[in-house]
């Protein structure tokens, strides 16, 4: 899984039939000191994460669609959680 | 999944059988700020998205997962048409 924050939201009516009620995020990627880790990335939301929070994603596909209580469905990536603090000793950092 | 644009088609008279009747387009990544990123793809479509749309795609194992119960041999598929988008960056947490 990685950290990242939403930075937005997508809005669309033509879609597969399994993103129907899904609320569709748009995540960047973080690294640890909170700059941007690589092209921000659309995940489906699972615990109801809203813009500028950080949050953590999923990018394999099971635990994706399984985490907004799917069957096999494309979806590939999804926010499990929202990050209230994260904690690093020295050694971590370095 | 990722934002991207269609830019193309591509058309394959010889193809996997699965491949059959699939619309089959090339597809831009972009940026949320709708900048390009990266290199052109194809993907398969389950959309019925036409050139220049906004759309997003799934990619890997999943991405065959739009044509169930149909065994598609798919990588990447453009599943939703995107009508808008609220990018709202540098928000504090």
């Amino acid at each position: 899984m990685l950290i990242g924050r939403v930075i937005g939201e997508v809005v669309a009516t033509q879609k597969h039939a399994s993103h129907e009620g899904c609320k569709v995020l748009v995540i960047q990627p973080l690294n640890l000191d909170d700059t941007d880790r690589g092209d921000a990335v659309v995940a489906v939301d699972a615990v109801g994460a809203g813009v500028g929070e950080k949050v953590l994603l999923t990018t394999d596909g099971y635990a994706a669609f399984t985490a907004v209580g799917l069957g096999p469905s494309p979806i590939d990536m999804a926010v499990v959680g929202i990050v209230d603090q994260v904690d690093l000793s020295s050694q971590e950092t370095a | 999944m990722l934002l991207g644009r269609v830019v193309g088609r591509v058309w394959c008279t010889v193809k996997a059988p699965a491949l059959e009747g699939q619309r089959l387009l090339i597809v831009q990544p972009l940026t949320p700020e709708l900048t390009t990123t990266g290199k052109p793809l194809v993907c398969a479509d389950c959309t019925g998205a036409g050139a220049g749309e906004l759309v997003y795609y799934t990619r890997g194992r999943e991405a065959s997962y739009a044509f169930l119960p149909a065994e598609v041999p798919s990588d990447n598929t453009i599943v939703a048409i995107v009508d808008e988008l609220h990018i709202k960056r540098g928000s504090p947490c």
